[in-house]
């Protein structure tokens, strides 16, 4: 809650259009771009769901190891990350810059893990199983369409977050943005790290090779 | 590192989130188990997409907060994102027809 919004008369909702959200335009702006964006991913993750039940012959190509292995360690990544994410936020709600600064830098280190993470395993996947966008040794080759698509996205979306937190975190320590900016970074990193918690159980567990 | 930057902060403390995070960390070794045990694609979907959502809501609750803002921010953002993603479920009947209806090769 900002200072600002304390500021403004918020005794009720109705009361004439007066910060009804008790929230400052930034942190709303963010949940309307998270909701929109929630539902591109929807899209993407249904566009899986139905190439795969149109298609009984659907592959699985994810052996327990390394693809499993390395997609729960990049689970771990982005859950960690999150927490970090929220201590930075705590930090900054105190004024504590520096614990701010190292908090943000933790997510980084998280959400960079997650990106070497899981370029390695679409390596693996492209290498030695031998699929791309367009073709695939099983011959569904909506598969690689869908699962490049999706993961394709969300990657973006994590590189996208730690230049974000980059920008955050420089600013930070230099004394400029406030308490509302670190939250506001935060809230879109827990939407990157909220979206693979359905990415991962529908792709990779539903698809793993027994 | 100025005393008045110091902004009011409503609910979850540091244990909080940490016990939330342990409980994320679970349910996803839950979910791992789950898929290298022997059970019917619709139940493993039906139980995997479950514990998805809830681990979706802990984490907007706490890590995004949500739970500490206002309700009419939840009424106004969510009810309609979900109405969204349902109504784009009834297509997927469509997928299930298909394969029945592909010419054999």
């Amino acid at each position: 809650m900002s200072t600002q919004a304390s500021a403004i008369d918020t005794s009720s909702p109705w009361a004439g259009g007066q910060s009804p959200y008790a929230a400052n335009s930034k942190k709303f702006g963010m949940w309307l771009f998270i909701i929109s964006d929630s539902l591109t991913f929807s899209a993407l993750l249904f566009a899986y769901t139905y190439s795969r039940v149109a298609n009984p012959d659907w592959p699985k190509p994810f052996h327990f190891s390394p693809s499993i292995i390395f997609a729960s360690i990049m689970t771990f990544c982005l859950l960690s990350s999150s927490l970090t994410m929220v201590m930075a936020v705590e930090a900054m709600s105190h004024g504590d810059r520096k614990a701010a600064f190292k908090w943000i830098l933790g997510t980084m280190a998280g959400g960079a893990a997650f990106v070497v993470l899981h370029l390695s395993e679409w390596m693996n996947l492209i290498n030695n199983e031998g699929v791309t966008p367009a073709h695939n040794p099983w011959g569904v080759p909506l598969f690689g369409a869908t699962f490049f698509g999706l993961t394709g996205l969300h990657m973006t979306h994590v590189i996208i977050g730690l230049i974000y937190l980059a920008i955050i975190a420089q600013a930070v320590i230099r004394g400029k943005f406030k308490y509302e900016d670190v939250e506001v970074a935060g809230l879109y990193w827990h939407f990157v790290d909220l979206v693979w918690m359905f990415i991962f159980p529908l792709v990779y567990l539903m698809s793993a090779r027994i | 590192m100025s005393t008045n930057e110091q902004v009011e902060h409503a609910g979850g403390t540091t244990i909080t989130f940490v016990k939330v995070w342990m409980v994320l960390l679970v349910l996803t070794g839950v979910e791992v188990l789950l898929a290298y045990e022997q059970v019917p694609t619709l139940i493993m979907l039906t139980i995997l997409v479950g514990l998805s959502i809830i681990k979706a809501a802990l984490i907007i609750a706490y890590f995004m907060h949500l739970k500490f803002e206002r309700l009419s921010l939840f009424l106004t953002l969510f009810p309609m994102l979900i109405f969204c993603i349902v109504l784009m479920l009834i297509f997927l009947g469509d997928a299930t027809r298909i394969p029945v209806m592909r010419p054999p090769v």
